[in-house]
C-alpha cells in the first residue's frame, strides 16, 4: 500500500513538471502584455525598461529556470494587473470556488444516488424512463444557458434570489464561508444547482446502470436465498458493490465541477478562481493564468490519488495487485 | 443400506406446479405441471437436460422467481404449509433456515466485496438470536466438517482468494449452517474438477445424514444420482416424466426418455459400439401443451401421445407419464 | 436474414425507438435550415445596410419598417433574431462538425497506430492519452486558447486538441480487440500488405463505436464552442455562433428583454439535445451488439 502511494506521488510530480513546461512554453509564445499596460505614446526605452523589470527580455530557457526556482518556493510571479503575487490571488479566491464545488458535489450525491438507485430497482417503470430522459437533458443543456435561465426566472421574474455575487460570509478557521449565513445561502443556491446539473444527471445514470447490473447477479439472489432481510441486502450487499464505480465517477466529477466552475462563476459573478481565470485570459495576465493552471493540475492529481486510494479500500480484488 | 423405507411423511410435496415467463417473445412455460415429493432425510435426484426446468423448480420453491416470471398455479406444500402466495416475511424465515439452496456456479455465488465470515455469519444472525462470536464458531465448525483446511484463515479471506472448490464448500456451509430440513443443490459440482466433485458429494452427503437434512440434488448426470440418491425424478420439458426409487427406476425404466438417458451413459456402452443418442432436440418451452412433450423423439409414440393430455400413472411408489411404458 | 446489409439492419433497429427517430428528424431539419440560411432568412443580419439600429431591442412580433415581422424580436443592434439564429446555427454546426471530423481523423490514426504497434509505443501514447483524459475538455481548450490567442482557426484547433483523445482511446481499444480476431490473422497469412489490412480489413470493423463517439463528441464540441464564445474567448465577433448571441443578450436579460438570449439558447439547446438523443440511442443499439 505504501509502495503504491509513493509510486503514485512520484508519477504525479512528473506530471506536474511536464505540465509546467508545456504551459510555460505555450504562454511564452503569446502576445506582448506590455502593449496592454502601456500608454501607446510610451517611448521605446520605457517599453524596454518595463520588459526588463518583468523579466520578459530574457531567452526562453532562462525565463523557465527563473520560473522553476520561484515555483518550487510557491512563487509564480506577480500579477501584471494587480501587482501582487499571482499565487496569492489564487489562494484568496480559492475558498469561494471550493465552497461552490463542494456544495455542488454534495447535491449531485444526495440527489443523484437515491434517484438513480430507485430508477434502477424499478427499471421498467415509467418513472425510470422519465428519469433517463431528464438525465439526457442534464447533459445537453449548456450550463451557461441554464444559469441564465435560472437568473431570469428566480431573480428577474420572481425576485426571490440574488443574481450575482457571494453574499455575506463568516470567518471560520481563517477562511471565509458563506454557507453559514442565510444571505450566503441565498447567493450560493443557484450557482451550486447550476454547477451540479450535469453531475446529477451523470450520477443518476451511473447509479441506475450499476443497480441494474448488480441486482441480477447470482450473489444477490443467493443473499435473498439465505433469508436475509431486504434492508441488509440493499444496504450492505448491493450498496458496497455499487459504491466502487460511483466513487470513481465522483472523483472525475469533482474535476469537471472545478472546470465548469469557470462558466458558472462568470454567469453568476461568483468571486472564485474561475472568474479570475477568464478575466486574466482576457487581460493577458500570464502569471495568474499559470498559477491557476498549476493549482488546478495539483488539485486534480490529489483528487485522482484520493480516488485511487479509496478504490483499493472498497474493492478487495484490487488489493492483491498492489501488494506485489 | 435399507432403501425400502417405511412410509414417511412428505417433507415437501409439489403438486402441479406451473411457472411461466411472460416475455415479449411469448409465454415460456419453464415449469409445466411439475410434481415432486421428498420425505424427511431423503435424497432425491432431480435429473434432466439443460432447459428442462430443474433450476426454475428450485427457485419456485424458495419464491425467487423474478420478473418476467411468475408462479401461475399449483401447490408447494412444505410441512403442510403452502409456500405459494405465502407472505414474503414468512417465506424469508424459511429461506436459509429451513430450506436452503446451493447455486450452480461457485464463482458467482459469493459477494466479491464482502469477507467470507461476514457472509456466513449473516446467515446465522438473520435467523437466530446469537451473538457474533457464537455465530463465527458455528461457521468455523461447519467449514471444518466440510474439509476446508485452515478454516480460520479462510473465514478472514475474500471470495476471490479461494478456489472454486473452496467457494462451493463455503456455499454449502452457508446452506447447512442453520441445520435446515431441506436443501436444494442445483448442480453444485458441475463447474468443478472431477476429483473435487466426488469429495464434495461425499462431504455433503455425510453432513446431511448427520443433520438429517433432505436433499433435492439437481443434476444432468444420472451416474451421480445412481450413487447418491434414494429416489430419482426425471424431468423433461418442464414436468416430471418418471419418479420413484432409484434402483427401481434405473433397473427398470418405464418412460422412453428415462430409458434413453440410461442408455446414453457412456459407461453403459459396449466398447467399440457407437454411443447411443436420443434423436432430436428438446422442444421449445413456448409451444408445450398438456400432451406428451417427448412425442417427436420417441420411437414408440402413437397418435394418442400427441392428441391426448397425459397425466401421471401411479403404482408401487412410482409414477410415470406414458401411455405405452416399458414393462 | 443474414444477407441483410448490416447498416440497413442498424437503421431499422434505430427507427424502432420513436423518440430517437423524432430527434433525428428534427436534427436533419436544423441542418437543412442552417445550410439554407442565406436563402431563407428574412434578413442578412451581418449586412450593415440591412439592419436598422433604431429598431433595436424590439420584442418578438413587432413589425419592421421594411415590411416583415421580427418573429423573434431584434437584438441591440437591430438585427432580426431569427436571421441571426439561422446564421449562428450554421456557424455552430460548422465549427462543431469540422472539429469533430478532424479530431476523429487524428484520434483514429493515433489509436490505430498505437494498437498496431503495441509495445512501448502503445504504452507511451496511451499514457499521454490517459493523462489528457483525466482533465476536462474545457480546461484543455481554455489553456490552449490562452496560448494560441483568438481566431476561428485557433478555436477549432483547441477543440480538436481537447477531443481527439476520446476517439484515440476508443479506436485503440476496438483495434486491439479486432486485431486478435481471426480474419486479421488470415489476412496476415495471405501476405497482404499491412497497409491494405489496416485500411480495408481493420478500419471498417472499428468504425461503429467510433461513429457513436463522433455523434456524442460533436454535440460536446458544439456545446464547448458555445461556452467558450459565451466566455469571450471563443469565436470572434465576425463569426457569431449561438454562444456569442447568447452572451450578447446576457445583460439585457436583467431588464426583461429576454428574447435576445433566450431564443438562441433554445436553438442551441434543441441542436445539442437532438444530437445527444440520437447518439445515446446509437450507443444503446451498438453496445449489446459489441458484447455479442
Amino acid at each position: 500500500m505504501l509502495v503504491f502511494t509513493i509510486n503514485r506521488i512520484i508519477q504525479s510530480i512528473i506530471v506536474i513538471f511536464l505540465t509546467s513546461i508545456v504551459i510555460f512554453a505555450g504562454i511564452f509564445a503569446i502576445g506582448n502584455p506590455v502593449d496592454l499596460l502601456m500608454d501607446s505614446r510610451a517611448t521605446f526605452e520605457e517599453m524596454e525598461q518595463i520588459k526588463a523589470n518583468l523579466g520578459l527580455d530574457k531567452p526562453f530557457w532562462e525565463q523557465y529556470y527563473i520560473f522553476l526556482k520561484s515555483a518550487v518556493k510557491g512563487d509564480f510571479g506577480h500579477s501584471y494587473i494587480y501587482n501582487v503575487p499571482a499565487m496569492q490571488l489564487i489562494f484568496q479566491r480559492l475558498p469561494a470556488t471550493l465552497e461552490l464545488a463542494f456544495i455542488s458535489l454534495i447535491l449531485s450525491i444526495f440527489i443523484g444516488i437515491p434517484v438513480g438507485v430507485v430508477a434502477g430497482i424499478y427499471s421498467k417503470n415509467i418513472f425510470s424512463k422519465c428519469v433517463m430522459f431528464i438525465s439526457v437533458l442534464g447533459f445537453s443543456l449548456p450550463s451557461f444557458w441554464v444559469g441564465l435561465m435560472l437568473i431570469m426566472v428566480f431573480s428577474v421574474n420572481f425576485g426571490w434570489l440574488p443574481s450575482f455575487g457571494r453574499g455575506e460570509t463568516i470567518s471560520l478557521f481563517g477562511i471565509e464561508w458563506s454557507i453559514f449565513t442565510l444571505d450566503g445561502l441565498k447567493h450560493i443556491i443557484m450557482p451550486a444547482l447550476n454547477l451540479s446539473l450535469f453531475g446529477i444527471a451523470f450520477v443518476i445514470r451511473l447509479s441506475r446502470a450499476g443497480i441494474i447490473e448488480i441486482i441480477h447477479q447470482d450473489y444477490i439472489k443467493f443473499a435473498y436465498a439465505k433469508g436475509l432481510k431486504n434492508s441488509r441486502v440493499m444496504f450492505v450487499y448491493i450498496l458496497k458493490n455499487i459504491m466502487i464505480p460511483i466513487v470513481t465517477v465522483l472523483g472525475m466529477e469533482f474535476g469537471l465541477i472545478l472546470a465548469f466552475a469557470v462558466v458558472t462563476e462568470t454567469v453568476f459573478a461568483w468571486p472564485g478562481i474561475g472568474k479570475l481565470l477568464i478575466d486574466s485570459i482576457n487581460l493577458l495576465d500570464r502569471p495568474v493564468v499559470v498559477s491557476y493552471i498549476m493549482m488546478t493540475v495539483f488539485i486534480f492529481l490529489i483528487i485522482n490519488l484520493i480516488v485511487d486510494l479509496i478504490y483499493t479500500v472498497l474493492d478487495p480484488r484490487v488489493r492483491i495487485k498492489t501488494n506485489d | 443400506m435399507n432403501k425400502n423405507k417405511t412410509h414417511k411423511s412428505k417433507l415437501i410435496d409439489i403438486v402441479d406446479l406451473n411457472t411461466y415467463f411472460f416475455t415479449s417473445d411469448g409465454i415460456v412455460k419453464a415449469v409445466n405441471g411439475m410434481n415432486l415429493h421428498v420425505s424427511e432425510g431423503e435424497i432425491l435426484g432431480l435429473v434432466g437436460e439443460s432447459g428442462s426446468g430443474k433450476t426454475i423448480t428450485g427457485y419456485s420453491i424458495l419464491g425467487l422467481i423474478d420478473y418476467p416470471g411468475r408462479i401461475v398455479s399449483g401447490e408447494i406444500l412444505f410441512k403442510n404449509q403452502n409456500l405459494i402466495n405465502l407472505d414474503n416475511n414468512r417465506l424469508r424465515h424459511l429461506r436459509g433456515n429451513r430450506i436452503s439452496m446451493i447455486f450452480q456456479d461457485p464463482m458467482m455465488t459469493l459477494n466479491p466485496v464482502l469477507r467470507i465470515d461476514t457472509q456466513m455469519i449473516d446467515t446465522v444472525i438473520a435467523h437466530q438470536k446469537l451473538n457474533y462470536s457464537t455465530a463465527r464458531k458455528m461457521a468455523l465448525d461447519i467449514l471444518e466438517k466440510l474439509g476446508v483446511d485452515s478454516p480460520d484463515h479462510r473465514l478472514k479471506s475474500y471470495p476471490h482468494e479461494l478456489s472454486g472448490g473452496m467457494r462451493q464448500r463455503v456455499a454449502i456451509g452457508i446452506s447447512l449452517i442453520n441445520k435446515p430440513d431441506l436443501i436444494i443443490a442445483d448442480e453444485p459440482t458441475t463447474a468443478l474438477d472431477v476429483t473435487i466433485q466426488s469429495q464434495i458429494i461425499y462431504e455433503t452427503q455425510k453432513l446431511c445424514k448427520e443433520i438429517g437434512t433432505a436433499i433435492i440434488w439437481i443434476t444432468h448426470d444420472l451416474a451421480v444420482v445412481a450413487g447418491l440418491a434414494d429416489r430419482v425424478c426425471v424431468m423433461y420439458a418442464g414436468r416430471d416424466v418418471e419418479q420413484g426409487n432409484v434402483n427401481a427406476v434405473i433397473d427398470n425404466p418405464k418412460h422412453p426418455y428415462t430409458k434413453g438417458l440410461i442408455s446414453s451413459i457412456p459407461a453403459n456402452n459396449k466398447r467399440k459400439k457407437p454411443l447411443f443418442q436420443i434423436d432430436g432436440i428438446p422442444p421449445s418451452l413456448k409451444d408445450t401443451d398438456d400432451s406428451c412433450s417427448f412425442f417427436n423423439r420417441c420411437n414408440k409414440s402413437k397418435i394418442k401421445c400427441k392428441t391426448e393430455a397425459i397425466n401421471n400413472y401411479f403404482g408401487n411408489d412410482r409414477s410415470y407419464r406414458c401411455f405405452y411404458p416399458y414393462k | 436474414m443474414s444477407s441483410l446489409n448490416p447498416y440497413k439492419k442498424l437503421w431499422s433497429e434505430f427507427c424502432e425507438n420513436k423518440i430517437a427517430f423524432l430527434a433525428l428528424c428534427i436534427l436533419l431539419v436544423l441542418i437543412v435550415l442552417s445550410l439554407l440560411s442565406p436563402i431563407i432568412s428574412p434578413q442578412d443580419p451581418y449586412n450593415l445596410s440591412e439592419i436598422n439600429i433604431l429598431e433595436g431591442r424590439l420584442p418578438p412580433g413587432t413589425l419592421s419598417e421594411s415590411g416583415y415581422i421580427y418573429v423573434l424580436g431584434t437584438d441591440d443592434q437591430g438585427r432580426d433574431m431569427l436571421s441571426a439564429i439561422l446564421y449562428g446555427l450554421r456557424i455552430s454546426l460548422a465549427v462543431g462538425v469540422a472539429s469533430g471530423l478532424f479530431a476523429f481523423i487524428l484520434g483514429l490514426t493515433v489509436g490505430l497506430f498505437a494498437a498496431y504497434n503495441r509495445g512501448i509505443i502503445d504504452i507511451l501514447i496511451m499514457r499521454f492519452v490517459d493523462m489528457q483524459l483525466s482533465f476536462p475538455a474545457i480546461l484543455i481548450a481554455l489553456i490552449l486558447l490562452t496560448t494560441l490567442g483568438r481566431g476561428t482557426d485557433k478555436v477549432i484547433i483547441a477543440l480538436i486538441a481537447s477531443q481527439w483523445v476520446y476517439y484515440a482511446r476508443v479506436a485503440r481499444g476496438t483495434a486491439l480487440t479486432e486485431l486478435n480476431k481471426e480474419y486479421i490473422e488470415s489476412a496476415l497469412c495471405l501476405n497482404l500488405s499491412k497497409f491494405r489490412i489496416i485500411i480495408f480489413q481493420l478500419l471498417p470493423n472499428c468504425l461503429p463505436p467510433l461513429i457513436v463517439v463522433m455523434t456524442i463528441e460533436i454535440g460536446h464540441a458544439i456545446a464547448l464552442e458555445a461556452t467558450l464564445s459565451f466566455l469571450g474567448v471563443g469565436l470572434p465577433i465576425t463569426k457569431p455562433s449561438l454562444g456569442l448571441l447568447i452572451s450578447n443578450g446576457y445583460e439585457y436579460m436583467l431588464y426583461g428583454k429576454y428574447w435576445i438570449s433566450m431564443f438562441p439558447g433554445i436553438a442551441l439547446l434543441i441542436l445539442i439535445l437532438t444530437i445527444n438523443v440520437v447518439g445515446d440511442h446509437l450507443r444503446d443499439i451498438l453496445n449489446p451488439r459489441l458484447k455479442q
